[in-house]
């Protein structure tokens, strides 16, 4: 066992086992996010509850990032009705790979450590 | 509340391109002067000011083009409202108008961006020492590229992505079939920043910025300016004759941000504030789209422009593939749109973007396009629109 402690990238990814993404529920709407909130953008409630998204889905949208030295396929998945955005990992980043309808899945993988010895955690997606 | 016709009776715009001996006001300045002196009338009787511009967007840069071209103590209102911005301006102007504070607005937007590189780009940031949660979502550092883009091409590249998983057939060759006509356009619009005609296997050849849209598919930055002059009703009649028969009634003039969707924080929703604003303009100039003789559509990406063919309903729901293979919206088809070259070749200063597309429509209402002129337009529509968002949709018409 490694006595590292773990951080997640950002909130909403939560470091169990397995790892998943948590949005913010509204429990008037069911209208879902991922950000800290004031209120509810839809219903103007201010009373929200944790869910766990569903980890697998649906690509419903993609592009290919080439301004930078390393081209990385940015997506909009459907997880079960919820949208998250994210990077499509584990994939070549040509349109010959990545295709609107594409199945695919939560992962995550390891950012590093900080000079405390603190590994950061970040999550992508790939293909199933 | 004022039912009165507005009327714009003064238009220019500065050639688009670089500018590198003009500042920021040195191109409000000429579009402003050559605005007022297209409506012959001196800036003594402009009651309201509207100025827009981006990039300096705390500058207050309507006092400083008042320091150049007159300070006549009028109130100015500098705003920002993402590519909205000029559109804004002339709401603002409109408004004034229509509330009747005035007689006589003049808006203006302008911008310098010519070298500026792709907006929204941030350049890498050292990595902290230890791990900081940061901001919303307590990101440990910037998101981009871990979390998906957030840069303008990237996020317009998925908003026409998802029309095609959608509806179907929006295909990387279509795209580019998009950006071909627009630029095929541009070269008769000598205001173009760009004028050359592109083939389409040089559009689909060019660099990739973000799949599907590669570098000629992407507007283009640069400077320029763009300015208007609008009056009330009663104003308008007390015009000579001249300046009357080239007026230009504003129809319809509406702003509208987006209104919440379901997963609108995840990707941008660009499609919903449009069709409202479509919808309103459509109802308050009594017209239809198939009254229209010509649009300019905020064609930033070659994607973005499909789905506003769906949004401003020039064709049926999910149609808009089909709606372009007909070949609607070249300019000798039915429904001609972006006949200034659009975004793509004519350039995009932000904050002018949306004061010169109704100056687009102007020019064609008045007979006064030149070498691109269609041909007996009496009817037009402008729609621009910031992401954010907001959503400028003004319908002219010539009525005399
Ligand atoms: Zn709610």
């Amino acid at each position: 066992m490694s006595s590292t402690t773990q951080i997640p990238f950002v909130d909403y990814l939560i470091l169990d086992d397995p790892p998943y993404l948590q949005a913010q529920e509204c429990k008037s709407c069911g209208a879902r996010y991922f950000d800290r909130r004031n209120a509810c953008a839809n219903c103007f409630a201010n009373n929200f509850q944790p869910v766990a998204v569903q980890s697998e889905g649906v690509v419903t949208s993609f592009s290919i990032i080439q301004m930078g030295p390393n081209p990385y396929v940015s997506a909009i998945v459907d997880c079960g009705g919820t949208n998250v955005k994210c990077t499509i990992m584990k994939v070549e980043p040509t349109p010959d790979h990545v295709t609107l309808g594409m199945r695919v899945k939560l992962m995550t993988y390891s950012m590093g450590e900080d000079n405390e010895g603190t590994e950061a955690v970040a999550f992508g997606f790939e293909p199933i | 509340m004022g039912t009165d016709a507005i009327w714009i009776i003064g238009s220019n715009m500065t050639k688009f391109g670089k500018h590198p001996d003009k500042d920021v006001v040195d191109l409000a300045a000429e579009a402003s002067r050559d605005a007022l002196q297209d409506a012959d009338i001196s800036l003594s009787e402009v009651g309201v000011l509207g100025v827009g511009n981006l990039m300096n967007a705390s500058a207050g840069i309507g006092q400083q083009l008042q320091k150049q071209i007159g300070q006549t103590g009028i109130p100015v209102f500098n705003v920002s409202n993402a590519c909205a911005t000029g559109a804004t301006a002339l709401r603002v102007a409109i408004m004034a108008v229509k509330a009747g504070e005035t007689d006589v607005g003049m808006a203006v937007g302008v911008e310098k961006l010519a070298g500026a590189g792709l907006l929204g780009q941030r350049g890498p940031k050292p990595e902290a020492e230890t791990w900081q949660p940061n901001g919303r979502f307590g990101a440990l550092s910037s998101t981009e590229g871990r979390i998906g883009t957030s840069i303008m091409p990237g996020v317009f590249a998925q908003v026409g992505m998802e029309y095609g998983h959608k509806y179907g057939g929006a295909s990387f060759e279509l795209f580019a079939k998009i950006s071909e006509k627009n630029h095929a356009h541009s070269t008769l619009n000598p205001l173009a920043a760009y004028q050359k005609r592109f083939t389409l296997e040089e559009i689909m050849n060019d660099v990739m910025i973000a799949y599907p849209n590669t570098r000629p598919m992407c507007s283009g930055n640069c400077d320029g300016a763009a300015a208007m002059i609008v009056v009330s009703d009663e104003k308008m009649k007390s015009m000579p004759s001249e300046v009357q028969s080239r007026a230009v009634k504003v129809s319809a003039s509406v702003l509208t941000s987006d209104p919440y969707e379901d997963g609108c924080q995840i990707l941008p929703d660009v499609n919903t504030l449009t069709k409202n604003a479509a919808s309103q303009a459509y109802e308050q100039a009594g017209v239809g789209p198939e009254d229209l003789d010509l649009v300019e559509l905020h064609d930033c990406f070659a994607t973005a422009e499909l789905v506003h063919y769906d949004n401003l309903m020039l064709c049926e729901e999910g149609g808009a593939v089909d709606f372009f293979q007909s070949g609607a919206p070249w300019r000798d088809g039915t429904k001609p749109v972006n006949v200034s070259g659009g975004l793509q070749s004519k350039g995009h200063p932000i904050a002018a973007t949306g004061i010169a597309n109704i100056h687009e429509i102007v020019m064609h209402l008045r007979g006064e396009a030149g070498d691109r002129q269609i041909e007996g337009a009496r009817v037009g529509l402008a729609h621009v629109i910031g992401l954010g968002s907001a959503c400028g949709i003004h319908i002219l018409e010539k009525v005399a």
